[in-house]
């Protein structure tokens, strides 16, 4: 059982027993080890990691280095160097997309992507389409946003050469076919692209397991400071794929007018890195790794029942995504009949409960559920919990959610 | 005025009890206005006459209680006034809730003064412009049938 109270005691901002932050799908919070982390490698050992012959630079290095085998280890990549750190899933979706796809999509080639994604997993790839004149294909789920095994395989074809597909969609949870997505996808030739932004920081990953070719994740979704997340790939891609950015430290040799790139990872990481921050996200994960997945995600899926239960009875309540409470990752999204979202999140910061309104990054996502489900807006709400919010706040957010309508006039 | 009164006696009857809310005959000017990251989309109508009075307006649409309540509060108060008035009014209301304009001029825009609170609201403002900078676009730049946003301010 995790004790949820000492849990929070870790994390400054939740304090205030005034808020109920339920916005985690948009950010999470960090605990003390986190910021005390980052604090402790400005305050001991800051200097230009991978470049310094002394002392702190040597010791920055180290730090840096040891951040990226905590991220390694943790998503179980077989070697370090296959962890570029980059600022977030968005900028680790760009490179696979500027880097990989720009050199090995080839006019008439059929890239497939889900309705779901959210747009840093789709603009990407709709540039190297417009680009290559390449095909996007479209994976369209079912009502429940469910994207069965036999969907991925019939979009599937002898043209296709990425399939680029969240592991958990940042509006409906767990919905996508992402277990035996690698093996469908090799069969054809193609590479597997994962958007892994909400799926790593509440589960356990192993990339070796999914034997997925890419996956995006960002350090400030699972407890890690904002402005670093992480891009693994396997070795062998990587090892073929121009340089993203190129500048400092990415180099081995420069002339004039030519230059031969550093090793893996480096080669990707262009200018100075943001050791800092590796290492607060290494510790934002050795945090989680403490708690342990099991316990996170029954914490998260006993928040997620209390949340549609409490919906369930409210007729007035329309909650989009599977029935399953163990499929939402956390993750609830709704509207309430005649209530525009902005206005239900504008009331419920009245009350200091804080949630998402709006169209999620997820644009066409919206406008399909506005189809399929009849929405009155093309936005929703989503509530979004962690392991550190607790039974109390789902409660008094239920509360909350009974008066809405009665705050907006019905 | 709190959040909650303030939607409890000014928003809430706007937005469900609109009166200016529908499409009108034969109107001089009609323009959409959108704010694509809420959904916020109205289809301004506005009647002149020969003199560039306002005599009659109606807006349709959906989106949030704000950015309805606010369009349906602005025709309250420009329906009436001549062009230039109207878009004095808007210069007020759009300084209204940046809080860049002078507190003695609110009056002027009647009960629409009451959403003076957005400007505490910064995620709130466009869905209170909309209207307004629909009508500015209308009646200032002399657009009808094209479509503006109020998005990137």
């Amino acid at each position: 059982m995790l004790d949820v109270n000492a849990i929070r005691a870790d994390f400054p901002i939740l304090q205030d027993p005034r808020y109920v932050y339920f916005d985690n799908a948009a950010t999470s919070q960090r605990p003390r080890q986190v910021l005390e982390a980052i604090d402790s490698f400005y305050r001991t050992t800051n200097a230009n990691p991978l470049r310094g012959l002394y002392e702190w630079s040597v010791g920055a290095t180290e730090a840096y280095e040891q951040a990226r085998h905590t991220v390694a280890e943790h998503v179980n990549a077989k070697e370090d160097c296959e962890i570029i750190f980059v600022r977030n899933a968005t900028e680790a979706l760009n490179l696979v997309a500027y880097s990989y796809a720009m050199t090995n999509v080839q006019e008439g080639d059929e890239i497939v992507v889900t309705v779901l994604e959210h747009h840093s997993n789709l603009l990407p790839w709709q540039m190297v389409a417009d680009a290559k004149k390449a095909k996007l294909i479209f994976l369209e789920p079912q009502e429940d946003g469910i994207i069965t095994e036999e969907m991925l395989k019939s979009a599937i074809t002898s043209k296709t050469k990425i399939v680029a597909m969240t592991m958990v969609s940042n509006v409906l949870g767990k919905v996508t076919p992402v277990a035996n997505a690698a093996k469908l996808v090799h069969a054809a030739g193609a590479v597997l692209v994962l958007d892994g932004a909400q799926g790593v920081p509440h589960q356990a990953v192993d990339v070796q397991k999914l034997d997925c070719d890419f996956l995006s994740f960002s350090g400030h979704k699972m407890l890690g400071p904002m402005g670093i997340g992480a891009l693994y790939a396997k070795k062998a891609l990587l090892e073929k794929m121009p340089p993203f950015l190129r500048g400092g430290e990415m180099i081995e040799y420069v002339t004039r007018n030519s230059a031969t790139y550093a090793e893996l990872p480096h080669k990707f990481e262009a200018g100075t890195v943001n050791a800092a921050d590796a290492v607060g996200m290494a510790a934002g994960i050795k945090y989680l790794q403490q708690v342990g997945f099991e316990e996170i995600e029954a914490q998260e899926q006993k928040l997620v029942s209390i949340l549609l239960e409490g919906m369930k009875q409210l007729p007035y309540v329309q909650v989009y995504g599977p029935a399953d409470a163990a499929l939402h990752s956390g993750i609830v999204t709704f509207n309430i009949e005649g209530c525009h979202p902005h206005d239900i999140s504008t009331v419920l910061d009245d009350e200091h409960i804080a949630i998402r309104a709006g169209h999620h990054c997820a644009q066409p996502l919206m406008e399909y559920l506005q189809e399929k489900c009849h929405m009155e807006f093309r936005a929703t709400a989503r509530a979004s919990v962690y392991f550190y919010n607790t039974e109390e706040e789902a409660h008094r957010f239920i509360d909350a959610m009974g008066k809405i309508r009665k705050w907006l006039g019905f | 005025m709190e959040l909650k009164d303030l939607y409890r006696e000014i928003v809430n009857e706007h937005n469900l009890h609109p009166s200016h809310k529908g499409d009108m005959e034969q109107p001089s000017m009609i323009l959409n206005g959108v704010n694509p990251s809420c959904g916020d989309d109205i289809y301004l109508q506005l009647k002149l006459d020969e003199n560039d009075m306002v005599v009659d307006g109606m807006f349709n649409g959906s989106g949030c209680a704000i950015s309805q309540a606010s369009a349906d509060m602005m025709l309250d108060v420009i329906i009436g006034k001549s062009k230039d008035e109207a878009l004095k009014l808007a210069e007020t209301f759009m300084g209204m809730v940046r809080s860049t304009a002078d507190p003695s001029e609110f009056e002027a825009l009647e009960e629409a003064a009451a959403l003076e609170s957005i400007a505490h609201m910064p995620a709130r403002v466009k869905c209170a412009t909309l209207g307004w900078k629909t009508m500015q676009r209308m009646l200032r730049d002399g657009e009808s049938e094209t479509p503006v946003s109020t998005e990137n301010e």
